[in-house]
């Protein structure tokens, strides 16, 4: 990206980007342990300095153990989080698209109201929910399924104010007008007209809808109770608890491992998906 | 927290101004927000709902069932030494920790911003990246991290001969999980500064800089006025953020079982309450006391915010 912000052109600073170097360390030094600690043996994991390659490479032994070991439950867990990120994070980009667009292009009566009740709501601490949650979904027989961890997911109250701001912009009233009197009906011109221009605002949202709930941990923590329907969070640390209490068979080099493959797809996303984010991000602020 | 992006784009657009726009006055736009509300209210509102409910009731050990009890759980949940503690920890940890983290992802941002910086977008995108990496494996790798089996604190104290760098003891578990926090959350709040900061039209910088205003003076009197909604909405988010601590101690609890107790923080006293305890009816109550006392906190904040912008 260009800086384009100050007229001066001020010279670049080598302090600045010292300073600045350091604090990067800071950020990437625990990255780091966690790659180097993935060619590890767990002997050398526990034996061999933490920030250096240790005897023996066993990068790709512990990738194969991870994704084999307790008849490949790993992958399963992976395909878990998947589904709770594409059905969850994929319905709450929808729900808050259409909500957004809806709040932003109709006047209708209630709308205030909305707006009051979702600003109450926010202030709620989402964990202060869980508890509750987890007994209403008792009572209604839904723990211990998927919907216990897909419909909580469902709802995100700022990523309906991010599309909600996005659309007041990107979306000109007068497109609408026009798509009406060619006789399109609302929905459709939703679907036709609307979702294009909402789409750097919509993959913001799905990204940080994803992200949530990707790391989901508390949740499915005390709604899943059966290992064949963790999440990757839940999953490895159950694992990494293995390495404590009676009889413990640490294995440490397969909670690393898995932690890598578990940071990885998110890493991935929101490189590739840098220029769409990014001006989602600075949307509301396009002059 | 990911949604304060959201939000600072409300507070960004309300300062910007409305721009004309045109609005259709008719009831389809119930079509589109209905599916919203409809999931809104059985994931945000019938659990709030539950939760009062519950709250007011109490289990007979006895005879079982349970019995209304009106507001005694809440007079027991204001005179609990626990609940008490575990406040008083958070408290200490939101105060502590939210400016250390603010203070830095502004100065990140505003470092980023200056175009006084090599290679900018690199800084930026690499120190936002803690952000994608999920709090639990975020926990996990420090946690490896803290310990003296293997871990760097190990290698540390190997280096120096000493055995003075315990992470995960009593006196430095709170600083070691607020680390952990810091190192999640920087990038995150950072990328909200640097975007408010996107925002400041060309002309005020030309205009600042005709005034003779140097670099600092340009961040004191263009830069800071700019960013402070988004700084308003980003203690908001840390504040509730701190209330609810809980993946963390509550995962480095395995670790060092002695120095975690299950009433760390509230909502790991609230979790322990209702799981290990079976005390739904009194977990909730914590849960609500807890939510009320954040949202107090959070208005006050963003009245106080609102108010010195004036």
């Amino acid at each position: 990206m260009s800086t384009v912000t100050s007229p001066l052109r001020p010279k670049r600073s080598k302090l600045l980007t010292g300073v600045m170097v350091l604090y990067l360390l800071y950020t990437i030094v625990p990255l780091a342990w966690l790659l180097l600690s993935t060619t590890k043996t767990q002997d050398d994991l526990l034996s061999t300095p933490g920030l250096w390659f240790g005897k023996s490479f066993a990068f790709f032994t512990n990738i194969k153990d991870t994704l084999t070991y307790n008849d490949g439950i790993f992958l399963r867990w992976l395909g878990n989080t998947v589904l709770y990120v594409v059905v969850g994070a994929g319905g709450a980009t929808l729900l808050a698209t259409a909500a957004g667009y809806g709040l932003a292009k109709y006047k209708f009566t209630g709308r205030r109201a909305v707006f009051a009740v979702l600003l109450g709501a926010v202030a709620v601490p989402g964990t202060a929910l869980a508890v509750p949650t987890f007994l209403m979904f008792s009572n209604l027989g839904l723990t211990n399924t998927v919907w216990a961890i897909i419909i909580p997911s469902l709802v995100s109250p700022f990523g309906l104010y991010l599309m909600w701001v996005y659309a007041t912009d990107a979306v000109p009233g007068e497109l609408l007008e026009a798509a009406r009197i060619d006789g399109a009906g609302e929905v459709r011109t939703f679907f036709t007209v609307a979702l294009r221009l909402l789409a750097p605002g919509i993959v913001t949202t799905l990204l940080f809808a994803m992200v949530s709930t990707w790391n989901n941990y508390f949740l499915p923590l005390i709604m899943l109770s059966k290992p064949n329907l963790y999440p990757l969070t839940v999953g490895l640390t159950q694992w990494s608890n293995q390495a404590t209490g009676v009889g413990a068979r640490p294995i440490y080099n397969l909670v690393v491992t898995g932690s890598l493959l578990t940071i990885v797809p998110l890493v991935v996303a929101f490189l590739l998906l840098q220029r769409f984010w990014q001006s989602g991000l600075s949307a509301g602020s396009v002059k | 927290m990911a949604e304060s992006v959201a939000q600072q784009q409300l507070a960004r657009a309300g300062a910007t101004g409305k721009r004309r726009r045109r609005v259709f006055k008719d009831g389809k736009g119930w079509l589109f927000v209905g599916p919203f509300l409809a999931v809104f209210a059985v994931t945000f509102l019938a659990p709030i709902g539950y939760a009062i409910y519950l709250s007011l009731y109490r289990n007979q050990a006895f005879f079982g069932g349970t019995v209304f009890v009106g507001l005694d759980n809440y007079t027991q949940a204001l005179q609990d030494p626990k609940f008490w503690e575990a406040f008083g920890r958070v408290a200490v940890f939101l105060v502590v920790q939210v400016p250390i983290m603010l203070v830095l992802a502004l100065l990140a941002a505003l470092a980023i911003d200056s175009a006084r910086l090599h290679a900018a977008g690199f800084f930026r995108i690499v120190i936002f990246l803690p952000y994608a990496v999920p709090g639990v494996v975020a926990v996990l790798m420090w946690g490896y991290i803290y310990g003296d089996n293997f871990g760097l604190a190990a290698n540390l104290n190997d280096l120096l001969g000493t055995t003075a760098i315990q992470p995960l003891s009593g006196t430095w578990m709170l600083p070691s999980i607020a680390n952990i926090v810091t190192w999640e959350f920087v990038g995150y709040n950072m990328l909200i500064f640097y975007s408010a900061l996107r925002t400041v039209p060309g002309e005020l910088y030309e205009a600042a800089a005709i005034d003779g205003a140097g670099t600092f003076r340009t961040i004191l009197a263009v830069k800071l006025p700019a960013l402070r909604g988004a700084i308003v909405i980003a203690t908001i988010f840390s504040i509730i953020g701190s209330f609810q601590l809980f993946n963390e101690p509550n995962i480095l609890r395995t670790l060092a079982p002695n120095v975690i107790t299950t009433y760390y923080t509230p909502n790991m006293y609230a979790y322990n309450l209702s799981f290990a305890g079976q005390q739904f009816n009194y977990s909730a109550t914590v849960a609500i006391v807890m939510g009320i006392i954040t949202a107090i906190i959070a208005y006050v904040v963003q009245l106080r915010g609102s108010r010195e912008s004036l």
